[in-house]
């Protein structure tokens, strides 16, 4: 019975047999070992089947015992960590792991779209593509959901991940991708020369292929020597082992993208720590020894649980003492597969035959057999007799023609092997063809990496040693290390002879990509179509584009593609390769920045005070700003925001208006550079004054305006908007260092320093002079509108004070330094209690400055000129300055551009909607008659109704004229009248008092 | 991608922002529409060695001329633009 681990081989393997694990597998119950994947548990507990594939539901086993499988896909964990498309073979196992088969309805054994097997014919390569073409609505409503259900890999789990997930860098000279015989040869190398060193292992055992081979190195049995080398390593000071550490990406400038797998081998993560991290490793040199991935011939029934890579069957009998099979046949084209037969025996178990698709076996191997006592057939597997319980028995055609049958629950599968040619070739290298060893190996490697050993196609022990030690110590070389590297570890080189063999035709399906179910009739059926390029038959199979990223298929994929197109492979080239290598968690590239944190969040100086009475906040770019302060009683925004406009217009209020960007703009030539920047002249401006800017874009359009103050000879304040703070300080800085170096200017950015509010109302004057210091003047005639200076406060703190008004009130900014700001709102508070003083927030400042007619971020939208927002008049003719030639343009003087104007509802109880358009009375609403939309609204307290502001062709030539206001967003059409944008004091009256 | 920033060595690609081509000059005021239109629409996109600008505004806040291969993206020189820094052309 499955759950005794029957399978487990009595002796050997790096499990620790003292630490039993219990896990669950579809709900049964199962034992494992410490040092476990959850595959090998599996294996040792005699579970052969263990999903189901993507579209046509077959039973699919275990494949491999790496990073790419294909098939052994679960959905690890439950409730929300659950995690669809695990591999198992990676997957460590722990206590109480949970595991479920995907794909598969009601139950793995039993499986109802299995009958997709039935109706394959329209499941062929581009099924997508020509059978649910038409009719379109048959698409929508039935075909594509119904293939959804039938198709697929597992489920995600459909509730936030609890977990956190952690990004880091990391800078060394040397990074080494993999730790077996060639990544250990180099880290030693390169360790001992006195090179920083991160050694990457996707594994959480070092070792590498030696893990499942053994074998002599130095002398010692490889396990010994692994021990010993990462003894050696892990004694050096700059040598870094990263376990459970992916490399997935090559950057450009030596950076390195890698993942690790901090806690995913422990059902939670402990408390504060993450389950992955993300590396980005920037490093001089790197060394891929990445090692090789052994490859499928494709056959009828190549995917039958229990047809098994024949290295993956060496691991699961070296590493885990799991044997996949009891009776176990070989299928090979070379030398190499024959180490299976080998460890088959030395395990004790039985070797039912040897398919060699080569002429010739070596002496040694046929002496290996009559030992053995089992026969060498020379020939390919034509098909395999088996299902959802396993190979059975095994057809074979000689060599000759004649046929053989060998009776094995297990086929191990050697077709060769491919270097990890992926990480590369991620800078668009083309690997190359080799013949001797029949496959594709590095070229056109990325600057700063080299490959060694079998990810460089050097497969022998001996080779990767040389290989690997020798670009360690020259990577150490290149980053400027030059310590002593000792002496290089030796062992002797195997032979690796091989004919190559890709495709045994044969009746059934035979498999060339096991994940995305795509057959080898589909590959040629593909070629039959034309699609000549393998870029195109990648894209009509979907061949190599399932999660393991065509692993174990993509070379075999071309091979038949090159056979039935009669050109060679080399000719057929490979696909590009990209990043990532393995699948990476969009949780783990997204870090902390998720949630609150996915973006940093900047609070005004006066935010904790607002807190305080309740304000409600509104997000503007990173800023929490006060949108209105709701008091006890009041029903909705609405009546919080006119009771704050109302205070302000009949007494006095202030705002946090620190989010304004700000810049001190220091030199003598301060003046010269703002008359270049802006489209009107400040050099011309008076110490001790204000005035307000509009900037252009090198083409004429309006970049961003704010008020300017001259606070001395060489020293002007800038403010900016909220929106474009950073912006406007990356174009003043362009303008001061690529376009007038000749200026003698500084800009200094000082946004974060001064806290700024704004106290508007005619009671102004009677706060302020309760803030600052009873000398200073504040009259009309000792602080005239547009008067900016700095002040002494009350308590002697100095401020900077600016007589501006956005509200359309007698007003002021003051600028306190930002560690005073929560100070000056409370000491505002109190000063101001006997004049009814009001905090107001942005929608109040909104609504003011809409009655008064001022433009903002709606108006200056990236489309309107000086002009259209009825500043044209500001423009300089007797200076240059940016966007003066470019907003001559014909299109851009046109007379019937869309400019603002006032909008009321002519229907005085009607609300009025922004982004509503404006048709001429008795048109139909259409583009030909569209002439502008509804840019701002708001309610306004002093006209008792909606009013808003709007881009309208001519619009300031058409003021009374009643136009629709036509919004189909919803369904809305009403009369309203253009009029006079300035809806409130149009004289100015107010703010000059 | 890194960029070593005259003023603050070897960086990373985060904190630089792209402005493009860095061979177009601000004609002068007197040079008339064309050259203007010219400096403002007109702009290479070379496959291969380009000089562009970049902006280290999560650093010194320098504007740089890089020579970057967009192939490869190789960088083969950096140099701050002429009114980088606190000394003045000149001066
Ligand atoms: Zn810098």
């Amino acid at each position: 019975m499955a759950g005794d681990q029957a399978n487990r081989l009595t002796s050997g393997g790096l499990i620790d047999r003292s630490t039993a694990l219990s896990f669950r597998f579809d709900g049964e119950n199962f034992l494992g070992f410490k040092g476990d994947t959850l595959a090998s548990a599996l294996v040792a507990n005699g579970v052969k089947l263990v999903g189901r594939s993507f579209k046509y539901h077959r039973p699919r086993g275990i494949l491999t015992a790496g990073s790419e499988e294909p098939n052994a896909l679960v959905e690890l964990r439950s409730g929300a960590r659950r995690e669809p498309n695990t591999k198992a073979t990676t997957a460590e196992l722990y206590e109480g792991l949970e595991a479920a088969s995907q794909n598969r309805w009601p139950s793995l054994n039993f499986d109802v779209m299995s009958v997709n097997q039935l109706f394959a014919p329209i499941f062929v390569a581009g099924f997508y593509y020509k059978t649910f073409m038409w009719p379109a609505k048959f698409w929508e409503a039935i075909y594509e959901p119904a293939i959804r259900r039938a198709a697929g890999l597992g489920r995600a789990a459909g509730v936030s991940d609890p977990d956190h997930y952690d990004k880091a860098w990391a800078h060394c000279d040397v990074v080494i991708v993999g730790s077996g015989p060639a990544g250990l040869a180099a880290a030693l190398a390169a360790g001992r020369s006195g090179a920083r060193v991160i050694l990457c292992e996707e594994d959480f055992v070092l070792g590498g292929r030696l893990l499942a081979n053994g074998g002599t190195i130095d002398g010692l049995p490889a396990a010994e020597w692994v021990a010993r080398t990462v003894a050696e390593l892990e004694a050096l000071p700059d040598v870094r082992i990263m376990t459970r550490t992916t490399l997935f990406g090559v950057y450009d400038g030596g950076t390195y993208g890698a993942i690790e797998h901090v806690n995913d081998h422990l059902p939670v993560p402990p408390e504060h720590q993450v389950r992955q991290r993300l590396w980005r490793i920037v490093a001089r040199r790197c060394v891929v020894a990445a090692g090789a991935i052994e490859r499928p011939i494709v056959f009828a029934g190549n995917d039958t649980p229990g047809v098994m890579m024949a290295s993956a069957m060496r691991s699961y009998i070296n590493r885990y003492a799991a044997a996949p099979a009891r009776r176990i046949a070989l299928f090979t084209n070379n030398e190499d597969g024959w180490r299976t037969a080998e460890t088959a025996i030395a395990a004790g178990l039985q070797v039912a035959a040897v398919i060699d698709a080569r002429p010739d076996v070596s002496p040694a191997h046929r002496s290996l057999a009559s030992k053995g006592g089992f026969p060498v057939l020379h020939g390919s597997v034509s098909a395999v007799d088996g299902g959802k319980t396993g190979v059975r028995k095994i057809s074979v055609s000689l060599t000759g023609g004649a046929r053989a049958e060998v009776e094995a629950d297990g086929l191990a599968v050697s077709g060769g092997w491919n270097p990890a040619v992926g990480p590369t070739s991620y800078h668009r290298g083309r690997p190359k063809w080799r013949d001797d060893i029949a496959a594709f190996v590095p070229d056109g490697v990325p600057p700063g990496m080299a490959a060694a050993g079998a990810a460089n196609g050097a497969f022998g022990l001996g080779a990767c040693l040389r290989e690997g030690f020798e670009a360690g110590a020259a990577a150490a070389r290149d980053a400027g290390r030059s310590g002593n590297i000792g002496s290089m570890p030796a062992a002797d080189d195997e032979i690796f002879s091989i004919t190559p063999l890709w495709h045994v035709a044969g009746k059934g399906k035979a498999f060339v990509d096991q994940q995305h179910d795509v057959t080898a009739s589909d590959v040629e059926l593909a070629q039959r179509e034309g699609f000549q390029s393998v870029e195109h038959l990648k894209r009509y199979t979907t061949l190599g584009m399932a999660t393991d990223q065509g692993k174990t298929s993509n070379v075999a994929g071309l091979a038949i593609m090159a056979a039935v197109s009669g050109k060679s492979i080399p000719e057929t080239g490979t696909t590009i390769y990209r990043p990532p290598y393995v699948p990476v968690a969009i949780g783990a590239f997204a870090g902390h920045h998720r949630d609150e944190n996915f973006h940093a969040t900047r609070l005004t100086p006066s935010h904790h005070w607002a807190a305080e009475l309740g304000a409600v906040f509104v997000d503007t770019g990173l800023w929490k700003r006060a949108q209105w302060y709701p008091r006890a009683g009041e029903k909705d925004w609405l009546e919080s925001v006119t009771r704050e406009v109302k205070a302000v217009r009949s007494g006095v209020g202030f705002c946090d208006v620190s989010t304004l960007g700000k810049i001190d703009v220091h030199g003598p030539d301060a003046g010269a550079f703002l008359d270049r920047v802006y489209i009107n002249a400040f050099s011309s401006l008076a110490v001790g004054k204000g005035r307000y800017g509009l900037m252009l874009r090198e083409d004429g359009i309006v970049y961003d305006d704010g008020t300017t103050s001259r606070l001395a000879e060489d020293h002007y304040f800038l403010t900016t908007t909220t929106a474009k703070a950073g912006l406007v300080m990356q174009h003043l800085e362009f303008c001061r260092q690529v376009l007038f170096p000749e200026l003698d200017v500084q800009l200094t950015s000082v946004s974060d320093q001064w806290a700024q509010f704004s106290i508007a109302g005619p009671k102004t004057r009677d706060l302020l002079q309760e803030i600052v210091d009873p000398a200073e003047d504040l009259s009309n005639e000792g602080f005239p509108f547009m008067g900016a200076r700095e002040v002494k406060l009350r308590g002697g703190l100095k401020a900077r004070l600016f007589r501006i008004s956005f509200s359309g009130e007698m007003a002021f900014e003051i600028s306190v330094p930002a560690r005073h700001g929560e100070a000056m709102a409370r000491n505002l508070m109190i000063a101001g209690e006997p004049f009814g003083v009001t905090p107001y927030g942005t929608e109040a400042l909104g609504v003011m400055r809409i009655e008064k007619g001022h433009v903002a971020g709606p108006e200056l939208n990236g489309t309107t000129t000086a002009g259209d927002l009825g500043l044209g008049k500001m423009m300089s003719t007797k200076k240059d300055f940016i966007g003066r030639v470019m907003a001559r343009r014909e299109a851009l003087v046109a007379p019937n551009r869309q400019v603002v104007v006032g909008i009321k509802p002519t229907d005085k109880a009607r609300r009025l909607r922004s982004g509503a358009h404006i048709i001429p009375k008795g048109e139909t609403p259409g583009p030909e008659n569209d002439q502008g939309y509804v840019t701002s609204v708001c309610f306004s307290p002093v006209l008792d109704q909606w009013i808003g502001l709007g881009l309208v062709e001519r619009g300031r030539e058409r003021i009374g004229e009643i136009v629709r206001a036509h919004d189909p967003l919803r369904s809305e059409d009403y009369d309203v009248e253009l009029c006079n944008s300035v809806f409130y004091d149009p004289d100015g009256g107010r703010q000059r008092g | 991608m890194r960029i070593t920033c005259p003023f603050c060595g070897e960086r990373e690609l985060g904190e630089f922002t792209y402005l493009g081509d860095a061979k177009p000059q601000r004609p002068s005021a007197d040079a008339g529409e064309d050259a203007v239109y010219d400096y403002v629409y007109l702009r290479d996109n070379i496959a291969g060695v380009m000089s562009e600008h970049w902006y280290h505004g999560g650093g010194c806040r320098a504007w740089l001329k890089v020579t970057r291969n967009t192939l490869t993206h190789e960088i083969s020189a950096v140099e701050a633009a002429a009114g980088a820094g606190a000394a003045k052309v000149g001066a």
